[in-house]
C-alpha cells in the first residue's frame, strides 16, 4: 500500500491522551521531523495488525522476563512511545491481570543537541509513581542514534534509582551512535540514514523527509 | 549584533502567539519544579548574568534559581558593588560582563528603556526584569501562568489542555498605583492580547497622565467594579517613587481602594485575588484577605521560577531556525505611551 499524504496516517487515537490528543497530534506534526520538511511515506512496513501482534509479543516477553510483573512500570517516551506503552499495558492487564503503571517522559531538557536543532518539549512529563526499586521499561517508537534513550536514562535518574531499566522499541533501524541496545524489539528494519520511519498504532511507514 | 539573538524586552514584542508559546513551555517547567530533584541539564555551559541597578531580592533570586535549575552558571552584579561607585558607566559594566562570556543578561533598572539599550550594546540575549515604570514582562507572564492554572481547574481540565482562549472575556480589575507600576503596563498588554477585559481602578492622581491607546476601561469606584470581576489584581503603593504626595493619607487610600474582607466577599464565586508583591498588609490588602484561599500570591511566586525557566530556555535553548525574535528597529513601537529610545527617569517629573 502506498500512501501519499501524511495527514491520513498520522492520526493519534483519541482517548489515549485524554481530550488533548488532537492537540498533541497537532504539535507533533508541527515538530516532526526535527529539521523541518514534510514526511513523504514510500511504503508500509507493518500493518495495523502487525503492530498489534508485535506489541502483544513484546508484552508477553516483558511478562516472561519479570514473572508476576512485580515492580514493573512502563514509561513511554513523548510522543511516539506513549500510545505504544499504553497498548502494552492493556495487553499485560488482559493476559496477566496486573495493572502496570504507565508514565510518560519528555526528554527535551536532557538532549545533547540543544542549540543544534529546535528542541522544545512536546508534552509534559507525567511520572506519578516512585521509581526507586522498580524495573522500568522504556518504550519508544524508533531506535536510531540512541541519543533519545541516553537522554531518557539521564532524566529517569532524576526521578529515583530504578532497580533496572529495559528498553522496548517498535522499530530498530540501526545507525547507533552510542553503545545502546534494545531488550524488546518489534521489528529490525535496515534503513538508510536519510530515510524516515513513522510509527503509530495504525502501522509503520518508511519514507523520506522532503524539504520545502 | 547577530540577527538571531532573541530578547524579552516587552510583552508587546511577543503577541498572543508568543505568550501562548511561553505558557505552554512553562507547563514542562512547572512539572520539573515539582520533582524531587528539580534540576535539568538543559542550559549546561550557558552563563546568565543578573544586572540589577535597582534593589530587588525577589525577582533576582527567582531568576537565579531558574537559571540554576537549568544548570546554567549565574553571575550576579549589584549596583551597590564597586565598579559603579568608582564611576564606571552602565555600558562599560555590561560590555565588561559580556566580554567574560555571558549568554543572557537579566536587567533591572530604574530608567525605562535600559534593557533595550543593553540589548543594543551586547551580543547576548537580554531579559527585561523591570525598567522604570515601563514594563516587567516576566511578572505579567507568570501571572498568566497562574491564571491559566486556575481557569483549567475551574473547568476541571488538565492545564496542558487549556489554551489561551480561556482568557477570552475574563474580567480583570487592576487596582492601585497604576501610574508608577511597570507591572500594570505589562499586565494590560498581556491580558488584553489574550482577550481579557481590563479595568483600571485608582484615584485620578495614581493613573498615568494619559491613557491614550491603552486597551482598558477606567473606574474610580472599587466597590462597583468588584461585583463583576473575575480577577482583582492589587498593586503596591510605590512610596519610594513619590506616591505619598498623590494620596491624602494611607488610611484614606486603604478605605477607598484597599481590599478588605467585606469587599473580597462581594466578589463573584470563584473570583481570585492577585498581587505582584511585596505585599503591604493593611494598606492595599487586608491581612485576612491575603490569607484567603482565593488569594494566589504564594502560587504566583512559585510559578515565577517555572516561568523564568521557560523564558531562559526559550531564549538560550532551542535553535532559532524559524523562531523569530523581536525586530530591534521596531522594539517599543507597539507599546502604549511608548517613549521610544529616550531614557526617562521614573518619578522625576
Amino acid at each position: 500500500m502506498l500512501l501519499t499524504s501524511i495527514e491520513t496516517v498520522k492520526q493519534v487515537p483519541r482517548g489515549l491522551y485524554g481530550s488533548g490528543g488532537a492537540q498533541v497530534a497537532e504539535r507533533e506534526r508541527k515538530l516532526t521531523p526535527p529539521r523541518g520538511g514534510v514526511f513523504v511515506p514510500r511504503g508500509q512496513v507493518l500493518s495495523t495488525e502487525d503492530v498489534h501482534r508485535a506489541l502483544t509479543r513484546i508484552a508477553h516477553e516483558i511478562a516472561e522476563q519479570n514473572r508476576g510483573l512485580r515492580d514493573v512500570v512502563l514509561v513511554g517516551l513523548q510522543t511516539g512511545g506513549v500510545p505504544l506503552a499504553y497498548r502494552i499495558a492493556s495487553v499485560l492487564e488482559e493476559v496477566e491481570g496486573v495493572a502496570v503503571p504507565v508514565g510518560t517522559l519528555d526528554v527535551a531538557f536532557y538532549r545533547d543537541d540543544i542549540g543544534l536543532r529546535p528542541v522544545l518539549p512536546e508534552a509534559v512529563t507525567d511520572i506519578s509513581f516512585d521509581l526507586a526499586g522498580k524495573v522500568v521499561v522504556l518504550v519508544d517508537d524508533v531506535l536510531f542514534s540512541g541519543r533519545t534513550v541516553r537522554a531518557a536514562l539521564d532524566a529517569l535518574a532524576d526521578y529515583g534509582r530504578a532497580r533496572a531499566v529495559r528498553l522496548a522499541v517498535m522499530i530498530d533501524r540501526g545507525h547507533r551512535e552510542l553503545p545502546i541496545r534494545p531488550d524488546f524489539v518489534g521489528k529490525n528494519l535496515p534503513t538508510r540514514p536519510d530515510e524516515q520511519v513513522d510509527v503509530s498504532l495504525d502501522g509503520v511507514l518508511l519514507g523520506e523527509v522532503v524539504k520545502r | 549584533m547577530r540577527a538571531a539573538t532573541r530578547h524579552l524586552l516587552s510583552i508587546a514584542d511577543l503577541g498572543a502567539a508568543g505568550i501562548e508559546e511561553l505558557l505552554r513551555l512553562s507547563d514542562s517547567f512547572v512539572e520539573v519544579s515539582l520533582r524531587a530533584i528539580p534540576k535539568v541539564p538543559a542550559l549546561r555551559g550557558k552563563t546568565v548574568a543578573t544586572l540589577f541597578a535597582e534593589d530587588s531580592t525577589r525577582t533576582r533570586l527567582s531568576f537565579e534559581t531558574a537559571a540554576r535549575r537549568l544548570s546554567a552558571d549565574v553571575m550576579t552584579f549589584h549596583a551597590a558593588s564597586a565598579s559603579t561607585r568608582k564611576g564606571e558607566s552602565l555600558r562599560d559594566t555590561a560590555e565588561t560582563l559580556a566580554a567574560m562570556g555571558v549568554d543572557a543578561f537579566v536587567v533591572r533598572h530604574s530608567c525605562a528603556g535600559v534593557p533595550v539599550q543593553v540589548a543594543r550594546w551586547v551580543d547576548a540575549c537580554v531579559v527585561n526584569a523591570g525598567d522604570g515604570a515601563h514594563e516587567h514582562p516576566t511578572q505579567a507572564l507568570l501571572d498568566c501562568v497562574t491564571l491559566r492554572q486556575v481557569l483549567a481547574e475551574r473547568d476541571g481540565r488538565a492545564v496542558e489542555d487549556c489554551g489561551v482562549e480561556a482568557f477570552e472575556g475574563l474580567r480583570v480589575a487592576i487596582v492601585g498605583d497604576v501610574r508608577h507600576s511597570r507591572v500594570a503596563r505589562s499586565e494590560v498588554l498581556a491580558l488584553s492580547a489574550l482577550g481579557a477585559v481590563v479595568t483600571l481602578v485608582a484615584p485620578g492622581s495614581l493613573l498615568p497622565p494619559s491613557l491614550d491607546g491603552w486597551p482598558v476601561e477606567v473606574s474610580h469606584d472599587l466597590d462597583e467594579v468588584l461585583g463583576s470581576t473575575d480577577v482583582c489584581y492589587l498593586l503596591r503603593l510605590q512610596v519610594e517613587r513619590g506616591t505619598a504626595a498623590r494620596v491624602p493619607t494611607a488610611h484614606e487610600y486603604s478605605t477607598f481602594y484597599g481590599l478588605n474582607a467585606r469587599r473580597a466577599r462581594s466578589m463573584p464565586e470563584g473570583a481570585v485575588v492577585m498581587h505582584p508583591g511585596p505585599v503591604v498588609r493593611g494598606l492595599e490588602i487586608s491581612s485576612e484577605v491575603a490569607d484567603m484561599p482565593r488569594a494566589l500570591i504564594r502560587r504566583q511566586v512559585s510559578n515565577g521560577v517555572a516561568l523564568r525557566m521557560a523564558v531562559l530556555f526559550w531564549l538560550l535553548g532551542p535553535d532559532r531556525i524559524g523562531l523569530e525574535g523581536p525586530d530591534m528597529d521596531r522594539i517599543g513601537a507597539g507599546h502604549p505611551g511608548s517613549t521610544g529610545d529616550a531614557l526617562v527617569e521614573v518619578g522625576g517629573a
